[in-house]
């Protein structure tokens, strides 16, 4: 598999959450503003970065039935990682996601990468996969919030662009984050769709 | 429910169609609109005129443009949803722009992102009411007080709601019974009167366009449940007559649990539907954190139909 | 590409991969909370002094001491005079259940500040608690002495405004309050 087409996997044609539909527990919860979600989607690219690159490492020193137990304690040391550092020098963004880091480890693209592609091919490579599905993940994240932000606050990145509108309150709720999601995938599938076709 | 009755051979030829139907809720529902522009003026009118004709702009745009099918606004249902849409929220100049995104909700989600009329699992209109209750919670509570008959001016002075009343001040500033009747009281256009909603309703079960079964079902099951709680402490409680009286659960009742799509096919789930809807009402009304909890009650047991449908199927003859 | 031997799924094979993945991964994780743990103890008492600080006075010295049950975090000057307290109270009459605060009162036991703890209130109805009695807005508290006049809202013959379409969430506050000024009375006395 070529460079280019890994990027463009990770970013578009195999994106996590518009095309594969994986870890959509964070993708919900987290995304009440464009800069959790954006923080959220950083978090995971780094922990898919890392994880892939040394289970890449070590996948012929990793005996076949073992593997999972394997691959999740190495999930769970980058995720517990990001978890401290974010604590010691980000505490008002920890605050925030707050149980949605630790659970990191269970989001089903981390280990989803680690047995499709970083138990087969190269350190470089899968590096490269990890930084750009993390990447695609981390933009639908940030569109996610940008909307549900809009809508739900009538604000951009904390912004306020209309001036002292409560906005729709249900678009930072739960509930919203189905609508926005729902709304947001049929959206760009629709798009997708028409690109192939005139290609 | 003529229309959607299964039933064995030999099949009659009716004259019924989706349109007529429609038109035929539509006229039910003139009675309560009357009584709403009587108590409310012209915001009422106003709410439901901007109502309807943003359901029916939505319907149209969404088909025009979004699917590419042929149009279908004048089957009517666009303009039940819109009606329905307006008599669910308060009669407030407020109200104009907000009824407004509740009918693209109501249209747009609610109805046409599940492909039309007959494919949508919840009922349109408290799809768009649900959505503008949680996303504008200060505007949506903000209820015109009803004055007199015919007033004519354009600002009202605003209030709590009977069951609002209820939560915050207790049982001593309840309004009469027979006033809830009537529909002195505050509220939404289509709640405040039981009388004009009654008068929709039996036009309609003439009309056989509904069946008794929801209705009673509903409203039964309230005013028993209501009437066990009041009978354990009637000081926390309120009496079932004022609980089936106050608030949507005659509109609710009537005009939106009985909607063909979203409700059980089968008499017998028609009657569990019912029985759903009137003790899931009680509970949030009483225990939950909105005051009133009609259209919750009714969504969530939209959620149910498909399995009432199936466990409620008729028999075959023969076998 | 190079393939190089697979490690075969044999006993010894597996227990010494795992054990070494996890030996290795506790040694990193334990030399990092190393680093992480003064910042992130640090962390955590400056989020709990900035609640005092944005509720009391400006103060040099803090002190917390138990009264009737409630915490207190008193606050001191230079010379050791009391410039206020902030007081954590509560109840249960919220709309969605319990309502913590954190209320602070200068020395003449004037409301200096508040701070929501712990909420269930109704996003966008109650939930506007946290700002809508602050300073120059509508239910402005600040500034008020409860101890002299209990605060109560217009519906009951109060003079503060209520949370617009939650009566319920701004009394339970008030009555947060109206505690917080007794236990800080006793404080005084």
């Amino acid at each position: 598999m070529k460079t280019a087409d890994i990027i463009k996997n990770g970013l578009i044609k195999e994106n996590p959450t518009w095309v594969l539909v994986l870890g959509m527990c964070p993708t919900l919860a987290t995304t009440t503003s464009a800069i959790n979600g954006l923080s959220m989607g950083l978090a995971t690219t780094f922990v898919l970065m890392m994880s892939n690159m040394v289970i890449s490492l070590l996948k012929n020193v990793i005996p076949d039935k073992v593997r999972i137990p394997a691959f999740i304690v190495i999930i769970a040391t980058f995720v517990t990682m990001v978890e401290m550092v974010m604590k010691a020098y980000l505490p008002v963004l920890y605050d925030s996601l707050g149980l949605f880091i630790a659970l990191i480890v269970v989001n089903c693209i981390v280990l989803g990468r680690a047995e499709a592609f970083a138990s087969k091919n190269n350190v470089g490579k899968s590096f490269i996969d990890g930084l750009f599905m993390g990447l695609g993940f981390t933009w639908a994240l940030t569109l996610v919030g940008m909307v549900r932000e809009l809508l739900g606050t009538g604000c951009f990145f904390g912004h306020s662009l209309i001036g002292g509108a409560d906005g729709m309150l249900m678009m930072i709720l739960p509930p919203g984050g189905f609508l926005a999601l729902g709304l947001l995938m049929a959206l760009i599938n629709a798009i997708r769709r028409k690109s192939v076709k005139k290609s | 429910m003529n229309l959607l009755n299964i039933s064995g051979s030999p099949h009659v030829h009716s004259d019924e169609s989706t349109k007529k139907i429609m038109w035929r809720v539509n006229l039910a529902l003139v009675p309560a609109l009357l009584v709403a522009i009587a108590y409310f003026g012209l915001n009422a009118l106003l709410v439901s005129i901007v109502s309807v004709a943003a359901c029916v702009l939505f319907q149209w745009l969404i088909e025009k443009f979004i699917l590419k099918v042929p149009s279908t606004v004048c089957d009517g249902s666009a303009i039940v949803t819109g009606l329905l849409l307006a008599f669910n929220v308060p009669a407030t100049v407020d109200m104009l722009w907000i009824v407004v995104i509740g009918a693209l909700v109501a249209i747009g989600i609610g109805k046409m992102s599940f492909g039309g009329l007959g494919k949508n699992p919840f009922n349109p209109a408290l799809v768009g009411r649900v959505f503008l209750l949680i996303s504008f919670p200060v505007q949506m509570t903000t209820w015109p007080q009803v004055g007199g008959l015919f007033p004519m001016s354009l600002d009202v002075t605003t209030g709590a709601t009977p069951l609002g009343i209820l939560k915050e001040e207790g049982m001593a500033a309840m309004p009469q019974a027979w006033d809830l009747f009537l529909g002195h009281v505050g509220g939404s256009m289509g709640e405040v009167s039981a009388l004009a909603i009654l008068i929709g309703a039996i036009y309609l079960l003439c009309r056989k366009i509904i069946s008794w079964h929801i209705p009673v079902a509903f409203i039964g099951t309230a005013f028993v449940f209501s009437g066990i709680l009041w009978l354990i402490n009637p000081e926390q409680f309120l009496d079932p007559l004022s609980s089936i009286l106050a608030g949507g659960i005659m509109l609710g009742a009537c005009f939106m649990a009985t909607d063909m799509v979203t409700s059980p096919m089968a008499k017998s789930g028609q009657l569990i539907f019912g029985f759903g809807c009137g003790l899931l009402t009680i509970v949030i009304r009483n225990w939950g954190a909105y005051p009133e909890g009609v259209s919750f009650a009714i969504l969530i047991m939209n959620c149910v139909t498909p399995l009432l449908n199936r466990w409620c199927k008729p028999r075959r003859f023969a076998c | 590409m190079i393939m190089a031997k697979k490690a075969q799924s044999t006993l010894p094979n597996m227990l010494m991969a795992l054990t070494a993945i996890a030996l290795v991964a506790a040694a990193a994780l334990a030399a990092l909370n190393g680093v992480t743990k003064t910042p992130i103890a640090q962390a955590q008492q400056a989020k709990v002094e900035q609640a005092i600080s944005a509720v009391l006075p400006a103060f040099d010295k803090l002190e917390d001491q138990e009264i009737d049950g409630y915490l207190c975090h008193l606050g001191y000057d230079a010379e050791g005079q009391m410039v206020g307290a902030a007081v954590e109270a509560g109840n249960d009459k919220g709309f969605g259940g319990h309502l913590q605060l954190m209320v602070g009162f200068d020395k003449e036991g004037q409301v200096s500040g508040y701070q929501i703890l712990e909420t269930h209130e109704t996003p966008g109805l109650g939930a506007k608690a946290s700002t809508w009695f602050q300073q120059g807005n509508k239910g402005d508290v600040i500034g008020q002495n409860p101890a002299t006049e209990e605060l109560k809202v217009k519906k009951d013959g109060g003079a503060v405004d209520a949370i617009s379409g939650s009566t319920i969430t701004s009394r339970a506050f008030l009555g947060v309050v109206n505690d917080a000024a007794q236990v800080f009375a006793h404080i005084n006395q």
